[in-house]
């Protein structure tokens, strides 16, 4: 019998060399005249392990990583075709790692496991089971299952997703769509992504419900166009699908209709906002609409609309298999559920996180993370995104809930969270905040537009010595006018780490 | 290792493209991506075209065309290199990354070397980002990216292959 042995084929996994390895394992294999099954996996998300290669034994999968293809020879001498702990590299059971086995692993309890464009693989680990039971119940039946989920959006504005559907049922309309918003311009995210590479059947069975709730028959994929791969995997899966009738005119016979597309972004971070991403799917400018009315109301082509995040919906079919109860026991307050955390920038063990909300923010950072990657003392980190606050020490033993950090003026935004050494200069972060939204902002309002242009030059003066005091207040006029005074979240948030710069690190914009 | 194969746009190409993808509601960046996808870019010529056959004003395309950073309409280079500025990056030496490329290339952002071997351009996220800094060329991500892999990954882009028969 041959050994199945699994290689991620996943953006990380693959910039640190997958490709190779794999190659390389098939060549040794040959080479020394064994039968191997190679699998290509989606990441298991432990991405300081990667290239992170398994090797299924009666014991389970055994995991050896990060592998470079000058290891392979010497894994095989080691005995890694019969899993032995003995290679250096040899992490033991996948399944005991402490990163991963720390973890609730809810909506991404397959990443990693499964051959992510197999449909027998998916259902063999409860995929589809809940589009099944949507399929028997109500719509108005599927919109209570969310809402006693307690689950809010996922992209960071954390309304509740229930509530959003609700209205959308309610809304009479011959036609009605949803819409995924998988525009993951955040830096220090990467979750939408793991969910359309490593396990797309998830978002196609959650987007699939969301249309049998509310009564849409089209979805739409809005993916951003740096997503090379994901839209190549998610593609393929929406042929898979429809091929074996869990998507089009007649869902598993059912009578009901639900097609999906993807389209592409094109490099515009102002996408990732509702409204603009409506304009875009539009096909025109990305410009942000004013609100009322409501995209749920009044969304794509003047319908009633459904726009959520990738992580939103792929949160879904764990809520209508299991029940919402069950989704709503985990987490604490109002915020329910779990978070999928994404480890980043100078992070030792960087990765996806998946926890109940309620962990603090320091214990994610050094019991995950084991502190940063440079080995020097962490100084700062940013949660949430460009548009969120960079957190100093004093704010690290916050829990990791929604309110708790807006009490603070932070967010918990998409769950990133990138982490800064001692080397970092808190002035130029606050800088390039700026400077991103100056090349960011669609236009349309004049804080941001003009704000973003301003706050560079006048950060650029602080930086020079120049007038400082004065630019400094005139700083922080800037940012409340924009702050107050912007339509959307872009000019409206982009102050924020700005002003976390000015209260937190002050010092940086002395020197 | 890279091939990037570009065609020259012709009216042709252009309609083929906007016939296959115009049925669709919301047209013109599925028409917009078809045809840089195809071409490298979207030219100049391509707009009336488009226009017309979308029932939209010049202005109207035009306006799309120069909103989105990923279109072009000049002809970039035989590849395109990345580099992600942003947040995550940034915490692992993508400044110094930046400076480095720019040195070594001897261009700017938007720029072409003189060769037409290379174009330059800044990303906001690869979503690669527990492994930076990143940059990306053509559809392929590469991660802990240093100065000397930045080198060895230029060599190889400017390298060509010559066949012996």
């Amino acid at each position: 019998m041959s050994v199945r042995i699994f290689v991620p084929r996943e953006t990380t996994a693959l910039a640190l060399g997958a490709d190779e390895v794999a190659a390389q394992i098939e060549a040794e294999a040959a080479a020394r005249g064994v039968e191997i099954e190679l699998v290509r996996n989606g990441s298991r998300g432990l991405f300081w392990l990667e290239p992170l290669v398994e090797v299924e034994t009666a014991a389970g999968r055994i995991a050896y990583g990060p592998v470079e293809p000058g290891d392979v020879a010497g894994l095989f001498d080691a005995g890694l075709l019969e899993g032995s702990n003995m290679p250096a590299l040899c992490q033991g059971p996948t399944e005991s790692i402490p990163y991963l086995q720390a973890q609730q692993r809810l909506t991404f309890s397959r990443i990693g496991v499964t051959d992510p464009l197999s449909i027998d693989d998916y259902c063999a680990h409860d995929g589809f089971r809940g589009l099944r039971r949507a399929l028997g119940l109500e719509p108005q039946a599927i919109v209570d299952e969310v809402k006693a989920s307690g689950l809010r959006g996922r992209g960071g504005a954390a309304f509740p997703t229930g509530i959003k559907w609700q209205t959308v049922l309610g809304a009479p309309a011959e036609q009605k769509y949803i819409v995924c918003n998988a525009d993951e311009g955040d830096s220090g995210t990467f979750a939408d992504r793991l969910v359309m590479e490593c396990d797309p059947y998830l978002l196609i069975e959650g987007m699939a419900i969301a249309g049998l709730a509310v009564g849409a028959t089209q979805g739409y994929v809005y993916l951003r166009s740096e997503y090379p791969l994901a839209h190549e995997i998610f593609n393929e899966a929406i042929a898979r699908a429809e091929a074996a009738g869990y998507l089009g005119a007649d869902i598993l016979g059912s009578g009901r209709r639900f097609d999906l597309e993807v389209r592409l972004g094109a490099g515009a971070y102002i996408c990732g906002e509702e409204t603009s991403l409506l304009e875009s799917l539009e096909g025109k400018r990305g410009m942000v609409r004013f609100k009322p009315p409501l995209p749920a109301l009044e969304g794509l082509f003047g319908q009633p609309t459904v726009v959520n995040n990738v992580l939103s919906l792929a949160a879904v079919p764990f809520i209508l298999s299991r029940g919402g109860q069950a989704y709503a026991d985990y987490g604490m307050g109002r915020s329910r559920g779990t978070l999928a955390l994404q480890l980043a920038g100078n992070v030792k063990r960087g990765g996806l996180v998946e926890l109940a909300f309620g962990n603090t923010l320091r214990e994610l950072m050094e019991d995950f993370g084991g502190g940063t990657a440079s080995e020097r003392p962490l100084r700062a980190v940013q949660v949430g995104g460009p548009l969120c606050a960079y957190l100093p020490e004093s704010q690290w033993d916050l829990p990791l809930d929604y309110e708790a950090f807006a009490e603070v003026g932070a967010g918990v935004g998409h769950g990133g969270v990138v982490m800064f050494d001692d080397t970092v200069d808190m002035a130029e972060q606050a800088r390039f905040a700026m400077e991103f939204c100056s090349v960011e902002s669609c236009g349309k309002c004049t804080p941001c537009r003009i704000g973003a242009v301003r706050g560079v030059e006048v950060i650029d003066r602080i930086r020079a010595g120049d007038n400082r005091e004065a630019n400094l207040a005139l700083l922080g006029d800037l940012c409340e006018t924009m702050v107050d005074g912007s339509l959307c979240a872009m000019g409206g948030m982009t102050p924020f780490p700005v002003q976390s710069v000015m209260k937190h690190f002050p010092d940086d914009l002395q020197r | 290792m890279f091939n990037s194969t570009f065609q020259p746009w012709t009216p042709q190409l252009v309609r083929d493209e906007i016939d296959a993808l115009k049925h669709k509601p919301g047209a013109l960046l599925p028409i917009l991506h078809a045809i840089q996808d195809r071409c490298g870019h979207v030219p100049h010529e391509a707009v009336p075209i488009i226009a017309e056959s979308l029932q939209l004003t010049r202005a109207e395309v035009h306006g799309v065309i120069s909103f989105y950073h990923h279109f072009r309409t000049a002809p970039p280079g035989r590849h395109v290199l990345q580099i992600c500025r942003a947040e995550a990056c940034q915490a692992r030496g993508s400044r110094a990354l930046e400076m480095h490329a720019r040195e070594v290339l001897g261009i700017d952002y938007h720029q072409t070397t003189a060769d037409r071997e290379i174009t330059l351009e800044p990303v906001y996220c690869l979503g690669n980002c527990a492994c930076g800094p990143s940059l990306r060329i053509g559809d392929r991500i590469y991660g802990r990216v240093t100065p000397q892999k930045l080198d060895l990954l230029v060599d190889e882009m400017t390298t060509q292959v010559l066949e012996v028969s």
